[in-house]
């Protein structure tokens, strides 16, 4: 399994490293060098980025040790292909491993132990090398324990290297990660001072990185590795939020964060974070339950057996368990089989959905970079198990139809090493009765072209993960152009778009470029390329969707734009009769603190789930196969919360609806305000793309009445969240923090809902027996709209100025605007209500020159300004 | 104005042209053992031994940067491609490397500072150090893969000797030239540093590494990405590739080491690859026509020639790039740029 190359977090190896490791001290002390290597081969076989080398044994010649292995791993290209780190407390063992090296490797380490002058000698000689560092939290005095200790110290040998011209992105800073629930109350703040001081550090020294041995944390709970494999999980979880870059890790030693047992969880997330001043103790105890766990976990094991063999397979694939999965595997093909399936099925089904959750899991940061690399090594077996069976249902077919259909070259390109998905396109192809050519991962365009034309392929298809990957495939693309290729080329992988393919690549490429979006679409575009009767109208389709998408990026869909006056004269044209009657209370109205238990039951939850990168409607995402499990408690969480913020009355919700009377004057409405000589103008947008049939081009002046009518205007804002975020930032606890911080946006909008309901039904009055459920509010199952400035029917944010001078908005909800018109606080909502019965939501979309000059008179701003405002609805 | 800044500021308006083969170039001039040996007495035969003609036939090297500079060379190089102790040592002239140094640079620093007299536009002169022909990363025993030839201490003092003795000829820059093996390269990087401070002032090192497989790798493994992140702490005034193949092949390899490197870019490949008679057979104008498509995408600073090239080779680069615009050296984010044989970038 390759890993990427480059990265957010690194996991170092330690197993090569006799300090941190038994096995390999003995291999080292008995001389076995042959075996010692294949420890660093394993190691990057097992997804270690860079390894650590430490020769730093008392009976051992470190020098020599050290600089016979270094040159034996240079030797070994699966080895030597990652970035060694030359670990000894020694620093004439380090210089002599720097001799060693070839490429840009990491000393670890240096510091002002032994003071300034001889820490920047050492500095300079790693510089000499080219070498990053590791810088120790440790000065004349000692060790850095406490919060400002590290940060001083790091922050004085930052001044000190940079000031001699060390790049501050090859300095590490290692601020001491140390045993915590030790029973000394002065080590109960151990580790939130590591957080802490992280994240300071990296404020305060500019690219400089942080790491940390992740072992001794957990020091005191030797021997219960059940306790320490949580400690460490817990650790990461929010070490890596507050900045830490990398960190000496056994990845046998970690679990998956959402998966420990979530008393032990809080247990340990008590004793790192300094929760609690019983927090060691609670631990302590709790930890004797783990203790001999084995018993336990044996039982957990059985447990896990019992269950239907998709959800092992599932299970297998997140805990990156192999032991039982080619059993399983073949379980699930044989039942399938039995019913006239086929093994492909068990790809597409069970292992699909598996890796599916281990990618969400890893992109939520709840497992990592070591634990995937398990997953896929799982997913690998399973499939691997499968490939005989789907050849062998080849075999059964007639000659005829064994026949490839068509020969396709497929690659990972160069930069990029992700092949999970490329493997999985590839069997499906296969199992299709396609010929394909995998030339694996990292591959240059060269060896992709050569591939293709030297086996008269039918068609070249890419793959990548990673951002930079979009410009290699750009690269190909150009290659292919250049060496006059016309074969189609496709496209996939996680990063890729249809949008980037249209704009980048397509455009790179005569030929037909195809975005496919998964595994499961390959097989259809597949086919229809080598179909004698559907390719031509095919890559015709996806030429014309491509153009589609250049032409709506460019500002320049195809669309034809009425004239601003043709646009005037095709307005909607309202039944004004029916406008609403004037309201029962006009004028503006303050409410200063309104019930948050009200406003809960308007919560949509939807877009609550949709900001947790849910996607699923609400209440159906709970019971959703796939992220139910989270959804559900997830609602739990906000639940609790929401029982929290309404008893200790966290928040508060302010709101202003103002009423007001006024006439339309062109697209512009009037307000006109008894204490006040001159008329409010709100100036709206018309749409001005052309409309088929009867369809008018709107504006929301259009429901209203020349001749006298009334408008609304509301703002409501959600106060006092930022006490309780900076205690739950304080408190590492960034979950809660973004808990509450998508619940007071949903009060906002809530509130919103019920304040539009309230006036609907009282201050104007004009749907006094309105009964409608949640959910048809939800649906906007009322009479009237409440469009927002910033909103497509209303795009010009600088609308929302005028809206807070009408209601007094900063006086009466607390609300202001920043220099770009955005509110705060941000849980606020502000907007228009218009209440004639057919006034309805709509796109203003792309506006003429004619219509920007038209308003930026009617704005009575210059030109430039007008376009500012409105740049999303230019060309 | 140091020679580094007056560099910069040359290449920054326009593609410089460096020079060609030496090897080649003294070839075709069928010298005979008298001609190496000259009177200098040594035990050994001479014939082959290039870089000791600057002291027993010094007209020789010098008709040839002459013809370089004619040809429009704005940097010429010293040929001593082999003047080191190790290299030496095969004709038992380890005991001139200091002298043939210092004759080879002076060569060049006289004919460069005439021809920028003549015309005002500025020569520079860049003391050329082979690789030797050891190497510190491989092993030249199978059976023992821990075993190396020479260690980096020794290979690092052997490089400071040369430099030393180059730098003393009147050399602007040091030349780390065909570097297959990274290791070597840092040897010489650190063989550079520790001048600088024997010396007292800066001796700007341009580095240029040859592949020896299409994949883009030179013989220590590294790719060119990850080659560039192991020598850029020597703050090169030019990092680039020379020899490996004809430009046709060294193309893609080019336009990454482009987007990369933060300094000046100086190309050199040979005149294509060579024919069946191990000789180089390309045209000047088609390796002007290769190179020139690198300067016309803006992927180069510096362009010239390796084995196989000639005089009129570079005159056809010269010709060929004259209006072309220099590469805009790029700023990529400051970020931890590792590497192993392979490039590993840690994201800020």
């Amino acid at each position: 399994m390759n890993q990427p190359s480059s990265s957010r977090f690194i996991n170092i190896g330690e197993r090569t490293n006799v300090t941190g490791s038994a096995a390999f001290k003995k291999l080292i002390m008995a001389g076995d060098y042959p075996a010692a290597v294949e420890v660093a081969r394993q190691q990057v076989e097992n997804g270690a980025q860079v390894i650590d080398v430490n020769m730093d044994e008392g009976l051992l010649d470190a020098v020599h040790a050290m600089t016979t292995f270094l040159k034996l791993i240079a030797a070994e290209p699966d080895i030597a292909r990652v970035p060694v780190m030359i670990d000894s407390s020694k620093f004439h063992v380090i210089e002599a491993g720097l001799k060693c090296v070839s490429g840009k490797p990491i000393v670890n380490s240096i510091s002002m132990k032994e003071g300034e002058e001889q820490f920047l000698e050492q500095a300079r000689i790693c510089m000499d090398y080219g070498a990053a560092v590791v810088v120790m939290a440790f000065d004349e005095v000692g060790q850095a324990d406490t919060k400002q200790r590290k940060i001083e110290i790091c922050k004085r040998a930052y001044d000190l290297l940079v000031a001699e011209g060390f790049p501050a992105e090859d300095i590490i800073f290692d601020p001491n990660i140390f045993a915590v629930a030790t029973g000394i109350e002065e080590h109960d703040r151990y580790g939130l001072d590591f957080l802490e001081a992280v994240k300071e550090i990296k404020a305060q020294c500019p690219h400089a990185k942080t790491s940390g041995g992740l072992s001794n944390l957990s020091f005191s709970f030797r021997g219960n590795e059940a306790v320490r494999r949580a400690m460490h999980s817990v650790f990461l979880y929010h070490a890596i939020p507050a900045g830490l870059d990398m960190a000496i890790v056994n990845a046998g030693q970690l679990d998956v964060y959402d998966q420990i047992d979530p008393t032990l969880r809080d247990a340990c997330e008590d004793v790192i974070l300094a929760r609690r001043s019983d927090a060691t103790e609670r631990l302590i105890d709790l930890a004797e339950s783990y203790k001999g766990k084995s018993v336990a976990d044996e039982k957990a094991a059985e447990e896990w057996r019992g269950w239907p063999v998709e959800r092992r397979l599932e299970h297998a694939l997140v805990k990156g368990i192999d032991a039982y999965v080619v059993a399983d595997t073949e379980e699930a093909r044989a039942a399938r089989a039995a019913n006239g399936g086929r093994p492909i099925e068990v790809i597409e089904g069970p292992l699909m959905d598996g890796m599916n959750v281990v990618g969400d899991l890893f992109g939520s940061g709840k497992m990592f970079l070591p634990q995937v690399v398990k997953s896929a090594r799982v997913m690998k077996k399973a499939v691997a198990h499968l490939i005989p069976f789907i050849e062998a249902e080849k075999d059964l077919l007639p000659e005829e139809e064994r026949k490839a259909k068509g020969k396709i070259i497929m690659a990972t390109v160069k930069g990029d090493v992700h092949d999970i998905g490329k493997n999985i396109v590839g069997v499906v192809l296969q199992c299709n009765g396609y010929d394909v050519i995998d030339l694996g991962v990292m591959v240059p365009w060269p060896k992709i072209l050569a591939s293709a034309n030297d086996n008269k392929a039918d068609m070249i298809g890419l793959s990548g993960l990673i951002t930079p990957s979009l410009d290699e495939m750009v690269t190909v693309a150009e290659e292919m152009q250049r060496a006059g290729m016309t074969m189609p080329l496709l496209i996939g992988g996680a990063t890729t778009s249809k949008v980037h393919t249209a704009l980048r690549i397509d455009p790179a490429y005569e030929g037909p470029v195809i975005h496919v979006l998964d595994a499961s679409r390959a097989v259809g575009v597949a086919s229809k390329l080598l179909s004698d009767t559907q390719r031509d109208e095919y890559v015709a389709q996806i030429e014309d969707e491509y153009t589609h998408v250049r032409d709506a990026r460019a500002g320049k869909s195809q669309s034809v734009l009425l004239s601003i006056d043709d646009a005037r004269a095709n307005f909607y044209d309202a039944f004004l009769s029916d406008k609403p009657a004037p309201p029962e209370q006009p004028g503006v109205h303050v409410f200063p603190d309104w019930s948050l238990e009200h406003l809960r039951t308007f919560i949509d939850w939807t877009p609550f789930f949709r900001a947790w990168e849910l996607h699923g409607n609400y209440p159906a995402i709970l019971t959703d196969e796939v992220v139910g499990e989270t959804a559900t408690q997830l609602f739990a969480d906000a639940n609790a919360m929401l029982d929290q913020i309404i008893a200790e009355k966290w928040l508060t919700a302010r709101g202003v609806a103002g009423l007001w009377p006024c006439a339309r004057d062109g697209d512009d409405v009037t307000i006109h305000l008894a204490e006040q000589e001159e008329h409010v103008r709100l100036p709206f947008l018309r749409q001005q793309v052309k409309k088929s049939r009867d369809r008018a081009n709107m504006c929301l002046a259009d429901f209203i009445d020349p001749n006298g009518d009334w408008i609304g205007g509301f703002a409501v804002g959600i106060h006092g969240i930022d006490p309780h975020s900076a205690r739950f930032q304080a408190d590492k606890d960034d979950y809660s923090d973004i808990l509450l911080k998508a619940l007071a946006d949903r009060f906002a909008e809530a509130f919103a809902e019920a304040l539009h309901q309230h006036v609907r039904t009282t201050l104007w009055g004009y749907a006094p027996g309105e009964q409608l459920t949640s959910e048809a509010l939800i649906k906007e199952q009322y009479r009237g709209i409440r469009p927002a400035p910033g909103y497509p029917a209303c795009p010009d944010h600088s609308l929302k100025p005028i809206l807070f001078d009408l209601l007094d908005a900063p006086k009466n909800v607390g609300l202001t605007l920043t220099e770009s018109f955005a509110m705060w606080p941000t849980a606020a909502v502000s907007g228009f209500y218009f209440g004639h019965p057919e006034s309805q939501y709509f796109g203003v979309a792309r506006v003429g020159r004619d219509q920007l000059e038209d308003y930026a008179t009617r704005r009575g701003v210059d030109l430039a300004t007008a376009e500012r405002w409105l740049r999303p609805n230019l060309d | 104005m140091s020679a580094r800044q007056h560099f910069r500021d040359a290449a920054a308006k326009r593609v410089l042209i460096f020079d060609g083969a030496f090897g080649t170039q003294i070839q075709n001039r069928k010298l005979s053992e008298a001609d190496y040996a000259g009177d200098l007495g040594l035990p050994a035969d001479q014939k082959g031994n290039n870089d000791i003609l600057a002291l027993t036939r010094p007209d020789v090297i010098a008709d040839i940067t002459r013809a370089y500079l004619d040809a429009g060379s704005d940097v010429v190089s010293t040929n001593t491609f082999s003047a080191n102790r190790i290299s030496q040592a095969d004709y038992a002239a380890e005991g001139l490397v200091a002298d043939i140094n210092i004759a080879s640079g002076k060569i060049a620093r006289e004919l460069a500072d005439e021809y920028a007299a003549k015309d005002g536009r500025p020569r520079f002169v860049a003391g050329a150090i082979g690789p030797t022909n050891k190497t510190l990363s491989l092993s030249p025993d199978v059976e023992d893969p821990g075993y190396r030839e020479i260690d980096f201490d020794e290979l690092v003092a052997v490089y400071n000797e040369q430099a030393a003795a180059l730098v003393q000829g009147g050399v602007d820059f040091i030349l780390i030239e065909t570097v297959f093996d990274t290791l070597n390269a840092k040897a010489g990087i650190m063989a550079v540093k520790q001048l600088e401070r024997d010396l007292g002032h800066e001796v700007p090192v341009m580095i240029s590494m040859t592949l020896t497989d299409l994949s883009g790798r030179n013989l220590s493994g590294h790719t060119v990405e990850a080659f560039w992140y192991a020598v850029r702490h020597a703050k090169p005034l030019t990092i680039g590739l020379n020899c490996s193949f004809g430009a046709e092949q060294l193309r893609p390899h080019v336009k990454v080491l482009s987007q990369i490197a933060d300094t000046l870019l100086m190309i050199y490949p040979n005149a294509g690859l060579p024919n069946e008679l191990g000789e180089y057979d390309e045209a000047p104008e088609t390796t002007a026509g290769l190179v020139a498509d690198w300067a016309d995408h803006g992927q180069v600073n510096i362009l010239g020639g390796c084995c196989g090239s000639t005089p009129e080779h570079i005159a056809a680069i010269a010709q060929a790039v004259a209006k072309a615009e220099p590469r805009a050296v790029p700023h990529p984010e400051p970020a931890m740029r590792l590497a192993g044989l392979e490039p590993f970038t840690v994201a800020a």
